[in-house]
């Protein structure tokens, strides 16, 4: 799943401006992911700062 | 509420489009999702002098430095420079976003514009088939806005785009990333604004100083995204930092994306308009926006004033602004994209060779145009591929 480490992330929204799902939100000081996330991973390698990141989840 | 204007954002854009709509008469609410206009900066608050000076009175309020002129570095530290009044869009004044993005959406106020902060639009509001209003979260509570024609002015992360069925994402390498110090030293130069390149340096961008006053400047670094990995900006920002500002005192910290995709194929569907950061009309080569997202929104309130009360607002009527804002600023966007997509490319000895080849050449004569004019001139071969574009 996408993780979006609220303490590094400097919310400028530029994660947002290229998810081809459009499953990203800027609120205010922080980020939102929806469902309709693909994992593609494009956010986590554009973050200026590093706060995204795809963590395998764990099998249940 | 119902009115005759939705515009998402308080931003240049949005102000200016609320602004000229109000004027002309239309009853208009402009929604921003922060609590404070203009806060957090995510600019490097450059801006063209005279393109300023002919969109609003100008306030030194909102002015933290004059320049001179812009200086360019090489890889491999050759520097040429350029004067005040010919140096391209960037170059002129400093601003204080904070304090001019408030002071253009109190223009609009004035100007009759209902504005409200801290209030996030949530989707599109849908009649028949298309939008009538927008759904948005006023301080935590539920809010429902209805009108005919709604303006997307909301920046790199735009959403009403894509509510309304365009694609405006952006693909890693139509954009830059960028991080950025205010920075107190007193090594900075308070009459240049810099601009630092190489593919070490800043890949598929560049490092730019940006006087803001007394040993003070903006210092940032926008990298291709395409070329960018998890936290590169920071990380050679950092080092940048290190390299060339040592003693540097980090006052401020900003980070942004800046789009430079070039004109997308729509700015407009059935009751919806975009226009700045939304409409991807920032420059893709300085990565500069304010300028062109003013104009757009004057375009886009003027003529929303004359289309709404005919009711004309259906994605056919609207591509009169889709031509006006194609044929204006649209023409350098085009043109600079296509210098953009050829210049990313460049290895560093390719940008030594192009600075070198400037020797002995009044620089002092040129702006960016002029510039890429000469150079095309004195390295005919490796620009071929330019020649076309500029003319």
């Amino acid at each position: 799943m996408l993780t979006v480490n609220r303490y590094k992330c400097g919310y400028c929204g530029a994660c947002v401006g290229v998810c081809p799902a459009a499953a990203l939100e800027l609120v205010e000081t922080w980020i939102e992911v929806n469902d309709d996330c693909t994992k593609c991973g494009r956010c986590t390698k554009i973050c200026p700062l590093g706060a995204l990141e795809l963590v395998k989840e764990a099998q249940t | 509420m119902k009115c005759d204007l939705v515009v998402v954002g308080a931003g240049p854009a949005g102000s200016m489009t609320a602004k000229a709509a109000a004027e002309a008469g239309l009853d208009v609410v402009m929604l921003e999702k922060r609590q404070e206009i203009g806060d957090p900066v995510r600019c490097a608050e450059g801006v063209s002098k005279a393109a300023l000076k002919k969109l609003v009175e100008l306030d030194p309020v909102w002015i933290s430095a004059e320049v001179k002129g812009a200086r360019l570095r090489a890889p491999d530290g050759t520097e040429m420079v350029m004067s005040e009044n010919r140096a391209g869009a960037e170059v002129g004044y400093v601003l204080e976003r904070k304090v001019f993005d408030r002071a253009l959406a109190q223009d609009a106020a004035e100007a009759g514009a209902k504005v409200m902060v801290k209030t996030r639009a949530l989707g599109l509001l849908w009649d028949g088939g298309v939008p009538s209003g927008i759904s948005a979260q006023f301080v935590g509570e539920s809010l429902k806005i209805e009108a005919p024609l709604i303006i997307g002015a909301d920046g790199v992360e735009s959403k009403v785009g894509r509510w309304a069925g365009l694609d405006t994402a952006l693909k890693p390498k139509d954009i830059e990333v960028c991080a950025q110090f205010l920075v107190q030293d007193e090594k900075i130069d308070e009459e240049y604004c810099e601009f630092y390149l190489g593919n070490e340096i800043a890949p598929g961008g560049y490092v730019w100083s940006f006087p803001k006053g007394e040993n003070l400047a903006n210092v940032g670094i926008g990298i291709l995204g395409s070329k960018a990995n998890s936290g590169t900006p920071i990380r050679l920002l950092r080092e940048f930092m290190k390299n060339n500002f040592p003693e540097g005192k980090v006052l401020e910290m900003m980070v942004g994306g800046v789009p430079v995709s070039g004109p997308i194929e729509t700015t407009t569907a059935d009751g919806v308009i975009l226009v700045g950061d939304a409409a991807r009309q920032s420059d893709p080569i300085t990565g500069g926006g304010i300028i062109n997202a003013m104009k757009a929104g004057v375009m886009a309130g003027e003529m929303a004033a004359d289309l709404v009360p005919k009711g004309e607002v259906d994605k056919e009527s609207l591509q009169i602004y889709e031509k006006m804002w194609r044929e204006t600023i649209g023409k350098q966007i085009s043109r600079n994209f296509a210098v953009k997509e050829f210049f990313v490319d460049l290895t560093d000895d390719d940008l030594n060779r192009l600075i070198h080849s400037l020797d002995g050449i009044d620089v002092a004569e040129l702006d960016l145009r002029g510039l890429l004019k000469v150079l095309i001139r004195q390295n005919p071969k490796h620009l071929l591929k330019l020649r076309h574009l500029i003319v």
